[in-house]
């Protein structure tokens, strides 16, 4: 059945800005379907307002859209546009919500949109609790399978309760009936925990009604990744084994494909019962996913859930396969049959088949706790992990190996340090909690002398995976007994997945010397391809992995080529911002003649497809393996260079390691960068230029703290030295919170003590240099006021009170740093402006994580011509091309410009109880971008986008710390000229009446309720009463009263959903944007529309 | 440890540590791409003579149960693998899978290069080789050894694994057809499968005689896999059931020989089907099925329309999506027909079951 013909147009929902559990997977699916949609000659109209994303490039759509995912703006999409058809199979639960309230409020009907990809009843059918139990059952029964849903009971009193038990056994899961976000749900262990937990949860319950459900806790826990094509076709691309069993999130588990521990007979049931469960709810066309658990004492399986769409599993499945679900989904939506669709690997078989592996694929996820002080760590069934990185190997533990390396950060690889270890049964102890790194408790445990009983008694991890961990420790004993580290020796580690570092420690020799050595042995790796058949037909598409096994696979090169390092997994601080620099520069040096070779271990990415770049490496970015993929290009064919600076820090921290190995790195040079880096070298760049930065310090202890503090005066910020990304950083206003913060910094590390700039307006720059040229590429000011990581504050641009005169200087200050520091290529400088002076916070000589923003602002490709830059061109050059504006650049924009708000997001609801004040550490996922003619509609937008609309009507609550006390008279008064209830704490409520604002006061949380029974502010907030809260931190950490009030305020605020503005720029902007929903001018306009009207 | 070598016909070697049985052993070199299922294709009659290769890494980490064997005994001729397991972790296993290859005599290999051993064959085809634990003499002297091994063409097999004395596997439930099952090395799970549709299935030994088949006055005729090149075979006794007009149901080698038998001929695969993973087209539908395949020869037959035979017009039924290769044969009157890959899966899975359900049809049709 070939392509429908009677749809023209479609519009595709992206999923928005990145958060835990929805991340740049989607950017991946839905760039896939938007190069599909338009390779078969539709007009694609896109909606994303993640303006980071690839596919909210113009060149991936015919209309662009990166507005708010939110019914209303849709709809107003839809009334322009009019598009035939909706796909939102590809843009996770957001698209798919999206779509279904569109649905149901008879938009799509009203502008005859065609749901594509999708259909409403198999969507109710998956998510709906009792009719997908109903359809488990119904599979079960007609097809005669093992399968069924968890066994439950609903009880109205404790001897219902204590009835069940004969029935379910302990332990069983209490869930209350109708409780707010789980409220009163647990595990009863024994009667008594029952009679509490049931108990409590009868009485929390509205209709008196606990539900008493089987424990499944430490079961076996699969996923299969399914596809089904309109003729009823349906294939299994891939099946994940959860190592971590029932109980920790899959987004949290290490995970491994294929499964290894089914027999064929286990697994053709799962596949029948997954097979059986789609059709039975209608999966009309495209991907989804379906989860099993089972009993690894009688096999007994359990159906858990099902999505009908593109997930994170998916695009997993995807990279462990080579059969692109997302790209197949949508050829699917649009008529195609699988049988129709040839597998782009090996070019001459069908997709209507499915992958088998040769090599093992483990998932390990990636965790930000430490920027998230006072958040549970362990691990449940509520995602915690903000990124994940992907190994492949011909062996388990080869794969496992990499996987831990790849996620660059230190403790996560298994470790046989010498020294002293904690006591078996304390890390046996410590296995019993899920957590970040249990693996690695583990492997410390079989050191310590657990047995793999104890272990699995600990774990429930199945004992195979049990026993590949002693495998390992075995090896290891084998490596540190050898006499001599022969080629033998080295061959039989490697092929255990053991790093050159691993093996220099086991060793007692420096990485360095193992890798010297094993190189004169001739011992290295080879790179084996991702074939989907193993092997079984020859792979046309080189995506290659390395293994130390018998043939390299690397085809011959043909052209010169450009080695592109990604960012690995993504984190707070570095995402999919770095992945789009890099597929950008991958396009456009092939475009430019180029051979691109693509190196990065992050499955959620586009630039880990394996039709990004001409060559896919999915490697660990660490020194070892990069110099490997170097040294096996080099073999069949020149390597013109290798780019460093467009994926954040991981690669950039390789730069020196790389060119001292003989490693052409193109661009900035290693020992520019380092210029940038080095406090001491860069104040003299600074110095030469004529730029000042503020006064700093540096001191060991609490006295010689206070001295810099006193001779530099208060504000300061402060932070560690030997730390990056803004971990560990304070702001401090008074010497007994400085001699605190001293005093818990480990003894002896210098403490960097900068003057910090109260009240300046920060400032943040992308340019390009070419040597000679500057072009300025965005000013972006900053909404929050300086102190605030750039990464967390909302930013506009153009700014929106900074003069031409202003972006003068800040053109000249910014060729002046990138002059003195020898940039080629990107810059991004941050500034401050304070009391007219212009001053220089930092300069990082990298892309930075504003780059797609504003590109997507200015409309134009920044990342690209950065890439051409680094490998020669000038920006004359690409002006000439028309890359670049002819002339002007982005300090030039025409006063008409739209302007953009980047707003940030941020993962509070995910960690319950942690203070959401913004801070100098940065904690956001992702950003937003609202795009308008008007500020306050662009904000406005951003945070529709980020957070949902901001109210226009209702209670405002206002606690202010002093010092911002005169600062939000003004958009007090205008929320409450806007019709806003104000609602105050007693010093903010004194200081607006005396302005004429009349404010209603509240009593503080720490004064607790009044004698007549009134209520606190953060039970007003919990009760729903509230609509809009601001409120500014005052004090430091460990101070209690007020400081604690604005913490109780702000969580409460996190709970209930309800906007929380925590400065007074912040308000200001607020209530310029709530005046621009109630005046009612909110449009949308594309991207595509946006360049017109800078252009024209 | 002692190294073992696996050496090719064409000189190629790979170095590796016995596994299993220890000795040496020859057979045609054939890879098996399915990733669950070992103890299932360990067992199946069609392996007879064949070294088997597994390219998933990890085998025999389920071990080895009671249930999911297909025959009574290990069939391959040897095994290679990359990572044996060294435990076994599974609610239904009571040994493992080297102690089970042990007990049985099968002389294996692990070695790094299972990789590289699938593309030899992939580029060179099939072809013999040998397994010597703990090889004594050079190579040189190894692959003469190998290279007098007797190849798979012209190898007449079907005897030598098929059952000597009929037997009867007694219909699930209630019975509606006696079924006539020629035994070329048939499959535990083929039986059963029928039983399963009410079928009491007569197994009878591979020499089995048209009159021996007929006069059990069967509803149905089955012809099963099984090894061996199907040009040895004698096609008589299935010409003469065609002739009666029994329904007629073939499977892998009985795909063969129902193509044989309508005067087709059949030739041997470059590396042939060996997986769980085979896109088939059924001609009529258009529906794709995913099947298990174990098949180094195949029938020669026209894609395109139906064409003469002496029992009346045919078609080919399913045709392999990957290599364009016939898998399934059916007479235009419905009351023949075959396929080359396995509705009965074990290993595998079972989109292709409903087969069974339309060769019980048949013999419905028949019975009215």
């Amino acid at each position: 059945m070939p392509k429908r013909e009677d749809i023209r147009s479609v519009l595709v929902i992206g999923s928005g800005p990145i958060v835990i559990g929805q991340a740049c997977e989607f950017d991946y699916s839905g760039t896939q379907a938007c190069r599909v949609l338009r390779a078969e000659g539709f007009r694609v109209i896109l909606v994303n307002s993640n303006p980071a994303t690839i596919m909210t490039d113009p060149e991936f759509a015919d209309a662009t859209y990166v507005e708010p995912i939110t019914p209303e703006y849709v709809e107003k999409i839809i009334a322009k546009e009019r598009p035939d058809a909706l796909l939102p199979t590809l843009g996770g639960q957001t698209a798919l919500n999206t779509a279904v309230a569109l649905h149901e409020s008879g938009v799509l009907e009203r502008y005859d949109v065609e749901l594509i990809g999708a259909d409403f009843d198999a969507i109710q059918a998956g998510e709906n609790r009792e009719r997908f139990k109903e359809i488990v059952a119904k599979v079960a029964r007609e097809h005669g399978l093992n399968a069924e849903s968890a066994r439950s009971v609903i009880c109205h009193t404790m001897d219902d309760c204590l009835a069940a038990v004969g029935e379910l056994g302990y332990p069983l899961v209490v869930r209350p009936s109708f409780t707010m976000g789980g409220v009163g749900s647990g595990f009863a262990y024994d009667e008594s925990d029952l009679r509490r937990i049931a108990g409590a949860g009868l009485d929390a319950s509205p209709t008196t009604e606990v539900l008493l459900e089987e424990s499944i806790l430490g079961w076996k826990e699969y996923e299969l990744e399914v596809m089904r094509d309109k003729a009823d076709n349906v294939v299994i691309v891939c099946s994940i084994e959860n190592i971590d069993p029932m109980g920790v999130h899959t987004g949290d588990s290490v995970t491994v494909a294929p499964a290894l521990t089914l027999t064929d007979r286990e697994y053709q049931n799962m596949r029948d019962v997954a097979i059986a469960v789609i059709r039975e709810v209608g999966v009309d066309t495209g991907g989804c996913n379906i989860q099993f658990a089972v009993d690894p004492r009688t096999g007994r399986m359990i159906v858990i859930e099902m999505n009908p769409r593109v997930s994170r599993s998916s695009a997993l499945a995807s990279k462990a396969t080579g059969f692109p679900i997302a790209k197949i989904a949508a050829k699917l939506a649009i008529g195609y049959t699988l049988d129709e669709i040839p597998n782009d690997i090996t070019r001459e078989t069908p997709a209507s088949f499915e992958p088998t592996l040769d090599y093992i694929v483990v998932k390990v996820p990636r965790f930000a706790f430490e920027k998230f002080r006072g958040a549970d760590r362990t691990l449940t069934t509520h995602m915690k992990s903000v990124g994940e990185a992907m190994a492949i190997g011909r062996s388990f533990p080869e794969a496992l190996q990499k996987a831990l390396r790849s996620l660059e950060k230190s403790g996560s690889s298994f470790s046989w340090a010498p020294g002293e270890l904690p006591a078996k049964q304390e890390l046996l102890d410590a296995c019993r909690t899920p957590h970040d790194g249990r693996l690695r408790t583990m492997q410390q445990a079989i050191r310590a002398g657990a047995t793999a009983a104890e272990l699995y008694e600990a774990t429930s991890v199945d004992p195979w995976f049990i026993d590949q961990l002693f495998l390992l420790d075995e090896e290891a004993a084998e490596l540190a007994a050898a006499t001599e580290l022969t080629a033998g020796v080295l061959e039989r580690a490697k092929r255990h997945g053991f790093s050159d570092a691993q093996i220099g420690e086991i060793r007692g020799v420096g990485e360095a010397r193992v890798r010297d050595l094993r190189h004169a042995l001739g011992v290295r790796p080879v790179y084996n391809t991702v074939d989907t058949c193993a092997a079984e037909f020859a792979a046309k598409t080189p995506y290659l992995y390395s293994t130390y096994d018998e043939e390299n696979e690397v085809p011959a090169g043909e052209r010169p080529k450009v080695i592109i390092l990604g960012s690995g997994p993504n984190r707070i601080g570095q995402g999919i911002e770095f992945d789009y620099a890099c597929v950008h520069a991958s396009f456009e040096l092939s475009r430019a003649g180029f051979e691109t070779v693509m190196v990065n271990c992050n499955p959620e990415t586009v630039s880990t497809d394996y039709d990004t770049s001409d060559r896919l490496y999915f490697e660990p970015l660490t020194l070892e393996d990069v110099l490997e993929v170097v040294h096996a290009e080099q073999q069949t064919g020149p390597v013109a260079g290798v780019i460093v600076q467009l994926g954040g820090q991981t690669p950039l921290g390789l730069a020196q390691a790389l060119k001292d190995a003989g490693v052409p790195v193109v661009g900035t040079s290693p020992e520019s960068i380092h210029l940038a880096e080095e406090r001491g070298a860069f104040g003299r760049v600074l110095a030469e230029a004529g730029l000042p930065a503020p006064k700093h310090g540096t001191a060991t202890t609490v006295a010689g703290a206070l001295s810099v503090a006193g001779e530099i005066g208060y504000p300061v910020l402060v932070r560690p030295s030997y730390v990056l990304g803004g971990a560990g950083m304070a702001i401090v206003y008074d010497d007994e919170t400085l001699s605190g913060y001293m005093a818990a910094q480990e003894g002896g590390h210098p403490v960097l003590v900068d003057k910090f700039l109260d009240e300046a307006i920060e400032i943040d720059v992308d340019a390009l240099y070419d040597g000679e040229e500057l072009y300025l590429g965005g000013v972006m000011e900053h909404i929050e006021e300086a102190g605030i990581h750039s990464g967390d504050s909302a930013c506009a641009l153009p700014p929106i009170t900074l003069g031409s005169h202003d972006i003068k200087r800040i053109r000249a200050a910014t060729e002046g740093i990138a002059r003195g520091v020898g940039v080629r290529g990107l810059l991004n400088v941050q500034y401050a402006m304070s009391a007219g002076v212009l001053y220089v916070l930092e300069a990082n000589p990298r892309a930075s994580r504003t780059v797609p923003f504003v590109s997507k602002a200015t409309a134009v490709p920044l990342a690209k011509a950065a890439a051409r830059v680094m490998l020669g061109a000038t920006v004359a050059e690409l002006r000439a091309e028309g890359m670049l504006p002819a002339e002007g650049d982005g300090g030039t924009l025409p006063m008409d410009a739209a302007i953009a708000v980047k707003e940030a997001v941020l993962p509070f609801n995910r960690f319950r109880g942690v203070d959401t004040v913004l801070g100098p550490e940065m904690r956001s996922t992702g950003e937003v971008m609202g795009i308008d003619r008007f500020f306050g509609v662009a904000y406005a937008k951003s945070q529709a986008a980020a957070y949902g609309e901001l109210p226009t009507k209702g209670r405002a609550f206002v606690s202010v710390a002093n010092r911002d006390k005169r600062a939000m008279i003004f958009p007090v008064r205008a929320l409450a000229d806007l019709g806003f209830e104000i609602l105050a704490t007693e010093g903010t409520a004194e200081v607006l009446r005396r302005n004429g604002v009349h404010a209603k006061i509240v009593r503080k949380h720490s004064e607790g309720p009044g004698p007549g029974g009134e209520p606190t502010i953060v039970q007003c907030i919990l009760e729903g009463e509230v609509d809009l809260i601001v409120n500014t931190p005052f004090g430091s950490p460990g101070q209690s009263g007020p400081r604690l009030d604005g913490y109780d305020i702000r969580t409460a605020a996190v709970l209930r959903g309800v906007p929380c503005i925590t400065t007074v720029s912040g308000l200001a902007a607020a209530a310029a944007g709530i005046q621009a929903i109630v005046r009612g001018d909110v449009g949308v306009r594309s991207l595509q529309e946006h360049a017109q009207a800078l252009r024209g | 440890m002692t190294e073992a070598l696996l050496v090719l016909e064409d000189g190629r070697t790979f170095r590796g540590t016995p596994y299993g049985a220890e000795g040496e052993t020859f057979g045609e070199m054939v890879f098996n791409t399915g990733m669950t299922g070992y103890q299932e294709t360990l067992t199946d009659p069609s392996y007879h003579r064949q070294i088997v290769a597994m390219t998933a890494p990890h085998i025999g980490n389920t071990g080895v149960n009671d249930e999911d064997p297909e025959s009574g005994r290990v069939w391959v001729a040897g095994y290679v693998v990359r990572e044996p397991s060294r435990v076994v972790s599974n609610w239904r296993a009571n040994r493992s899978l080297d102690d089970y290859l042990k007990e049985q005599g099968v002389v294996g290999i692990a070695i790094p290069g299972t990789r590289a051993l699938t593309r030899h064959l992939r580029e060179r085809g099939a072809m013999r080789a040998g397994i010597f634990s703990a090889p004594a003499e050079p190579v040189e002297a190894l692959v003469e050894r190998v290279r007098q091994a007797p190849v798979m063409e012209g190898a007449d097999l079907a005897a030598e694994v098929a059952t000597a004395e009929p037997y009867v596997v007694p219909a699930i439930g209630e019975k509606r057809y006696t079924v006539a099952a020629v035994d070329l090395g048939i499959k535990g799970m083929t039986p059963h499968r029928m039983a399963e549709r009410g079928c009491e299935v007569h197994v009878l030994p591979a020499t089995a005689t048209a009159e021996q088949i007929l006069g059990l006055r069967p509803d149905g005729v089955f012809f099963s896999n099984g090894p061996g090149d199907p040009a040895t075979a004698d096609v008589e006794p299935l010409r003469e059931v065609l002739a009666s007009g029994t329904p007629f149901f073939g499977i892998c080698f009985g795909n063969q020989l129902f193509g044989r038998a309508l005067g087709l001929s059949t030739y041997k695969l470059r590396y042939g089907h060996r997986g769980v993973n085979q896109p088939v087209q059924d001609v009529r539908t258009g529906k794709v099925e995913i099947s298990a395949h174990n098949h180094g020869f195949a029938v020669e037959a026209p894609l395109e329309g139906p064409f003469d035979t002496p029992f009346g017009p045919a078609e080919v039924s399913h045709v392999n999506l990957n290599d364009r290769c016939v898998e399934g044969l059916r007479l235009l009157d419905g009351r023949a027909f075959s396929v080359q890959y396995h509705p009965e899966a074990a290993a595998g899975p079972h989109d292709a079951a409903y087969l069974f359900d339309e060769f019980c049809e048949v013999m419905n049709r028949a019975q009215a």
